[in-house]
């Protein structure tokens, strides 16, 4: 018997690479922009933009509401309002069961969200869409909660305010979709007439009928840096005119420049920045002092 | 209502989009008396795809709007398809404001597959061109009356078509997408058209079950405007006198109503579009 036979087995072999590396998952994002790994809670706190590079994550549409109102505050308004299968409509999965699934997926009832309070103490009725809903497509649901919050600002002398995020019209309820334009804009018109605010804020994406609608009709309409706004897509475009696209097309800074934005504000400014433009356009209480 | 619903969908989208159907200009040239052509939107160029004018329909002054697409090559080429730009769509509210100024009835004309999809469209502000005209056409204190002759694409049909009433030729389609593009989207795969334009539902038919469509003309299948039309078909002359008889019993409706009831009734009209749960 050799005298230096191992009695004790061997120290197992370091387990491979992978499983060495520290868990950052859920801790750390890379920012896609400038490659910096950001801390998942500052992220938070600065409402999803890079804290280096300025560039804008998406944000989800609660969020947007609980960052807009004053101190988070406002009442939810027609959560009950969702969308049915008028159409019946099948592709390569049912109409109903892609609705049931994105509900789940985003927790949320419909690809836009609403509420009414207050905005630096002026009366506000806002809407966030969001594009984990079915793209945020727009269907007869989203228009009709968009209409009447429209129709509500208008009875109560409030102010409106949509941030957009979407692929457009929602192809699932065909020309009722389409109808859900005109049925906003002439909520729109009703509003104008009445001398009342409208802003709208144009976030990445903002594309198809919803940019051709009631994003475009703001009194004001704002961009969120870099983001995508256009009417036809750019593939639609690509494909049309067979060419590359030249850089930073249907960006909000090339939409600044062709005079389709008014301003492109930086989300953390946002809310500062429509406090400002309402002090300008409304005549409440607020603006009286 | 003596429609056919033996047709199937994609073939009633081949129907709408044969060369030998009625445009906008046949109409202006044969149903209008005394057309004159307007021009331009003030603010770039002038948009062939999109012709304006002012005509008589019975003796009645209109304002004429329509898409028009081209017959040859040349003309398509001409007329972009009937693919309007912004400026397209500035003309024909910048001439519909016109009407409004003379107190005269509007009629629209659409046939286009969509609004133009291109750098130069983008730049000079489509999305902002057709929401404004929404908007603006919700607000018209004279009659609007829309007919959808052929092919209504989507919101650059839309952005000619707020009317009071809207009519629709019995083989037109009108869609949020052709059916090519839904089916390259959700299905992966354009070939699939025939499938996709069997879910939209863009026939006229089901569109006035919607209660989108107010009245359906009825036309036969297959005719053109100079071929002699078989028993069954009918002729261009035929199908235009319906739609004649339906513009000008519509108008005499309208024209009853004050300017602020119209805007109502035009409201509470596109208000009631969709379907959803509370």
């Amino acid at each position: 018997m050799s005298w230096f036979s191992r009695k004790k087995p061997k120290i197992e072999e370091q387990s491979n690479e992978e499983e060495r590396k520290v868990k950052t998952e859920g801790i750390f994002v890379k920012c896609p922009e400038c490659d910096s790994a950001l801390y998942k809670r500052e992220l938070k706190e600065s409402l999803q933009v890079c804290t280096h590079c300025a560039y804008h994550f998406r944000f989800g549409a609660r969020e947007r509401l609980d960052t807009l109102f004053d101190n988070g505050d406002y009442e939810k308004l027609d959560e009950e309002v969702t969308s049915t299968d008028p159409l019946r409509f099948v592709d390569t999965k049912p109409y109903i069961e892609r609705i049931e699934a994105a509900k789940k997926s985003s927790g949320l009832p419909e690809a836009i969200v609403s509420g009414k309070g207050k905005v630096g103490g002026h009366p506000v009725y806002a809407g966030a869409m969001d594009m984990s809903f079915i793209g945020g497509s727009m269907g007869s649901a989203v228009g009709e909660k968009i209409t009447r919050l429209i129709e509500r600002a208008k009875k109560t002398n409030g102010a409106v305010v949509i941030f957009a995020a979407s692929g457009g019209a929602r192809m699932q309820e065909g020309t009722l979709s389409l109808m859900q334009m005109a049925k906003i804009s002439a909520a729109l018109a009703q509003l104008h007439q009445a001398g009342l605010p409208y802003i709208s804020i144009l976030t990445d994406p903002t594309t198809g009928g919803v940019t051709a609608s009631f994003a475009m009709l703001g009194d004001i309409n704002i961009g969120e840096p870099k983001a995508l706004i256009g009417f036809a897509g750019p593939r639609v475009i690509e494909q049309t005119i067979r060419q590359k696209l030249p850089k930073g097309f249907q960006r909000s800074e090339f939409l600044l420049e062709h005079g389709m934005l008014d301003m492109v504000v930086d989300r953390r400014e946002m809310r500062d920045t429509v406090i400002r433009l309402l002090n300008f356009m409304m005549h409440d209480e607020k603006s009286r002092r | 209502m003596e429609v056919e619903n033996e047709i199937a969908p994609y073939k009633r989208v081949q129907i709408a989009r044969n060369q030998d159907r009625p445009y906008s200009l046949d109409l202006f040239n044969t149903m209008f008396e005394d057309f004159v052509e307007i021009h331009g939107d003030r603010r770039y160029s002038d948009d062939s795809a999109v012709i304006c004018g002012f005509g008589k329909l019975d003796g009645i002054e209109v304002a004429l709007i329509g898409q028009q697409k081209g017959r040859d090559m040349n003309q398509r080429r001409f007329r972009n398809f009937a693919m309007s730009k912004p400026e397209g769509y500035r003309k024909a509210l910048r001439v519909m404001k016109i009407a409004e100024k003379f107190r005269r009835a509007i009629i629209c004309f659409i046939d286009t597959p969509g609004a133009y999809p291109g750098i130069d469209a983008e730049e000079r502000g489509q999305a902002e061109a057709i929401a404004y005209n929404l908007r603006e056409m919700a607000l018209l204190t004279v009659p609007v009356i829309v007919v959808v002759l052929g092919e209504g694409g989507s919101g650059g049909a839309l952005a000619i078509g707020i009317g009071d009433r809207v009519l629709m030729l019995e083989n037109a389609v009108y869609s949020v997408i052709t059916p090519e593009g839904c089916a390259a989207i959700l299905w992966k795969d354009a070939g699939k058209a025939e499938l996709a334009a069997n879910s939209l539902r863009l026939t006229a038919k089901e569109l006035y079950n919607f209660g989108l469509v107010d009245e359906i003309i009825p036309e036969s299948v297959e005719w053109s405007i100079d071929k002699e039309p078989s028993e069954e078909e009918s002729s261009f002359d035929e199908v235009s006198d319906k739609l004649k008889k339906s513009i000008l019993k519509h108008l005499r409706e309208l024209v009853k109503f004050k300017e602020d009831d119209l805007i109502t009734t035009r409201y509470e009209k596109f208000r009631k579009m969709g379907e959803w749960s509370n």
